[in-house]
């Protein structure tokens, strides 16, 4: 494919509380084996894309270790590969990046560089599935300066923490509302655009000489009338995952099997780094309904319309129940869990409850796993 | 100039046909074992957990599979710009090409590729064992000795001993003497086929041997090495190690993982076994499924009843159905409401709705007695069978079967079905 690829993976936000303190939401985990990024990582490698910019700065050590190998997308070629940019201190710039036109901006040198006549920018915290490739025909066949590839928002979440458009009959976008309380429309940017590289490096170095540092704001928005901006229409899943609600719903999607039939089973796949996690093992007393279940865990307890990830022990006679467990966690015995989210690398002492009452509970444990 | 102090050789190339119709497609070394793994990945991954970055592996019999699995080596951290994995098959030469006709003649034929490397000693594996050892520790022994040969040794029961090569050693490991399956064994240290050689020694005696027919180490070169004098020491490893060259130790080896503590522990963090894995998801276990005493791999899907059973990768275990005792290798779907009593299932087999297997007396095999026994049902990777079929004990079938196969709507026990072209 004639693109070469970004992923803004900057972010942070406070609707994830406490489970983005440890890492950037790209790196989240997702669906029991992966991570967030792993879904435009592999969009972009099933599309064809050889060349990939990770552009990251917040927490970006778990992000950096998942990224430690560009084999697992197959980007690890001659012509292309995978490239993590943190911000640095140079000659002319000691900032960090103000936003995400700026963490363009910051990178424009490596953009100026590449030799693909088109752009794919996506962002680390959706979750979905599709062909880049597509887009960039819509893009072209439309003569469009940028191309928003758009979702309609999945029922019950949340349209003020997305960007709104408003589509004419053309596909042309003729408004945005950002993060709007209330709209009368329902489709919104999915944070994946399509542009000409010169193009997008013009209006970066434009935005950038001018002090302005978001790509939404400062470019989208700004050029809506000036320039040619069309709405792709994607009709298959599409998640955000950026808020504890939205991560835990998205998770939990995966059990239904319409999900994970088009997610696991169907072409093409999603990839991820392996971790060589032996067979999950269900030792006697296991009694598992309803989840999902990662490699290397080991279950003696009750677990019920639940998400384990890698490497989960769950001890004797626990509950747990709709919960979602981050990789890493020992569940110690007699151990009830509801409605809550465990963080990864947790050590939860036996005997002990932890249950949401009214919303999903971030539970965060320090408690050192061997007692010596 | 490229230098390697040890290099492994790996055997690959053999049937395994006491394995039966698991075999009939693939080599011994790639049939899968523990839900996840091939029996190669193990001496794959002790070698690169030994820091033996360079290994050859020979490959004969049915090697898609193990072509396949092998790759790069990218699993194994094997894929380096010197050394790294090769995969070594026989190939024609301008006079005198022949198969590898023994597992020396095999090493024999790739001296160019042992010669690459210049290394000082050679390590010669076979791919047919469950078990974690260090390379390093043995290659030490092998120094410190002083010997040309070291060969990795086993205690095993002495009422045992007879059924092995047994070696006997004095007080300071050396070997005195050899004896193959002897009637009163004068040892119970059981030859494990693994070998460490001085480079120059190995080189030597393949050269000598290399008119012997069907030159193998066992019977030829490790004798010729002994009658000529060299230094032989037993190296003794007191580790886990299983041979899986039977369906009934490879289906106990299987059941032993799935013990509480297992003796041989997969989940420690330390010598980590690797392994070439399409398949990332989770696995799903529906409402109405039920698991106990079970090993289940990556994205399997369970809607049945499993126990004290090894299930692999992508498998699909229908509503209603019960899985006991039993191996289902990647791939497998088993139909609603089936019974699966001690079976073994290869990959990618279509089990219909209602079959019953395990069921009935247990009668000797016809076909092949030493092979189908234990009360095994034993099928074949991509073989079909059709729904709401009995099939009994000590049974093989392999390939796609109809009801017209099925008199009755029953395989007896000792019965097989073995389809054209699936000769096992």
């Amino acid at each position: 494919m004639r693109a070469v690829g970004i992923i803004l993976a900057g972010g942070n936000n406070q609707k994830m509380k406490e489970l983005s303190n440890r890492r950037a939401i790209a790196a989240m985990p997702m669906a029991g084996s992966f991570r967030s990024i792993d879904f435009a990582l592999s969009n972009m490698t099933n599309s064809g894309i050889q060349k990939v910019a990770v552009l990251t700065q917040y927490n970006s050590r778990s992000l950096n270790e998942h990224l430690s190998s560009s084999k697992w997308w197959d980007f690890g070629r001659k012509q292309g590969g995978l490239f993590v940019f943190t911000p640095t201190i140079t000659v002319g710039n000691n900032f960090w990046y103000r936003g995400t036109a700026d963490s363009i901006a910051q990178n424009i040198d490596f953009f100026k560089r590449c030799h693909e006549p088109y752009v794919v920018i996506a962002s680390g915290d959706g979750i979905y599935k599709l062909d880049y490739n597509k887009v960039l025909e819509y893009h072209i066949e439309k003569k469009a300066d940028i191309t928003v590839v758009c979702a309609d928002v999945p029922d019950g979440d949340d349209i003020s923490r997305f960007g709104v458009v408003k589509i004419n009959e053309d596909g042309r976008i003729e408004n945005f509302e950002e993060k709007p309380m209330a709209t009368s429309e329902n489709a919104v940017s999915t944070g994946i655009y399509v542009i000409r590289r010169r193009q997008l490096i013009e209006m970066i170095e434009k935005a950038a000489s001018e002090d302005r540092f978001d790509f939404v704001n400062d470019i989208l928005v700004r050029y809506k009338n000036a320039k040619r901006i069309y709405a792709y229409k994607m009709d298959s899943y599409w998640a955000n995952i950026s808020t504890v609600d939205a991560y835990y719903k998205t998770n939990m999607d995966f059990l239904k099997p319409d999900v994970r039939d088009y997610f696991f089973r169907q072409y093409p796949d999603v990839y991820s780094k392996i971790e060589d996690m032996p067979p999950a093992k269900y030792n006697p007393g296991a009694d598992v309904r309803n989840s999902l279940v990662s490699a290397g865990c080991i279950i003696n307890g009750k677990v019920e319309n639940s998400i384990l990830f890698k490497k989960v022990f769950v001890g004797k006679n626990c509950v747990i129940k709709n919960a979602i467990i981050l990789n890493d966690v020992y569940i110690g015995d007699n151990t009830r869990i509801e409605n809550c989210i465990v963080e990864s690398h947790d050590t939860i002492r036996a005997n002990s409850t932890h249950i949401g009452e009214g919303g999903i509970k971030i539970v965060v444990e320090t408690n050192e796993r061997y007692v010596m | 100039m490229i230098k390697k102090e040890m290099i492994a050789m790996l055997l690959a190339g053999g049937q395994g046909s006491r394995l039966g119709v698991l075999t009939a497609k693939v080599a011994k070394p790639a049939v899968t074992f523990g839900g996840k793994y091939r029996i190669i990945d193990f001496p794959l991954s002790n070698c690169i957990n030994s820091g033996v970055d360079t290994v050859g592996v020979l490959t004969q019999y049915q090697p898609l599979r193990l072509n396949t699995h092998i790759g790069i080596g990218i699993p194994w951290d094997l894929d380096r710009n010197i050394g790294g994995v090769s995969i070594l098959p026989p190939y024609e030469k301008s006079s005198d090409t022949e198969w590898y006709t023994g597992t020396a003649n095999a090493i024999y034929q790739n001296l160019t590729y042992m010669e690459m490397f210049h290394p000082e000693y050679v390590l010669i594996l076979g791919g047919d064992h469950i078990y974690k050892m260090d390379y390093e520790v043995m290659l030490d022994f092998h120094k410190a000795s002083g010997a040309a040969v070291s060969i990795a040794v086993m205690p095993v029961p002495w009422e045992e001993a007879s059924r092995f090569g047994v070696v006997v050693a004095d007080d300071h490991n050396q070997i005195t003497e050899f004896q193959e399956k002897p009637k009163e064994p004068k040892s119970n240290l059981a030859s494990m086929g693994i070998y460490i050689f001085t480079w120059s020694v190995l080189r030597d005696a393949l050269i000598a041997n290399a008119n012997v027919p069907g030159c193998d180490f066992g019977k030829h070169v490790i004798p010729y090495c002994f009658n000529r004098g060299e230094k032989m020491v037993a190296y003794e490893y007191n580790g886990y190690w299983k041979d899986v060259g039977t369906l009934s130790s490879y289906w106990e080896a299987n059941m032993e993982l799935i013990d509480i503590i297992p003796e041989f522990n997969l989940y420690e963090e330390f010598w980590k076994i690797y392994t070439a894995s399409e398949i990332i998801p989770p696995q799903y276990i529906a409402p109405e499924a039920k698991i106990e005493r079970s090993i289940i791999g990556d994205g399997t899907e369970v809607f049945g009843e499993v126990e004290s059973s090894v299930i692999g990768a992508g498998v699909t275990i229908g509503k209603g159905a019960v899985v006991k005792d039993s191996i289902i290798m990647k791939g497998t779907t088993i139909g609603e409401n089936a019974v699966i009593d001690r079976a073994i299932i290869a990959e990618n087999v279509e089990v219909g709705a209602g079959v019953q297997m395990g069921v009935g007396e247990e009668v000797p095999n016809k076909f092949k007695p030493g092979v189908y026994a234990g009360g095994l049902v034993t099928i074949g990777e991509y073989s079909t069978i059709p729904a709401n079929v009995k099939i009994g004990k000590n049974t093989a079938i392999s390939g796609k079967t109809s009801e017209a196969d099925y008199p009755g709507g029953i395989l007896e026990s000792g019965e097989s079905i073995i389809k054209d072209g699936d000769e096992a």
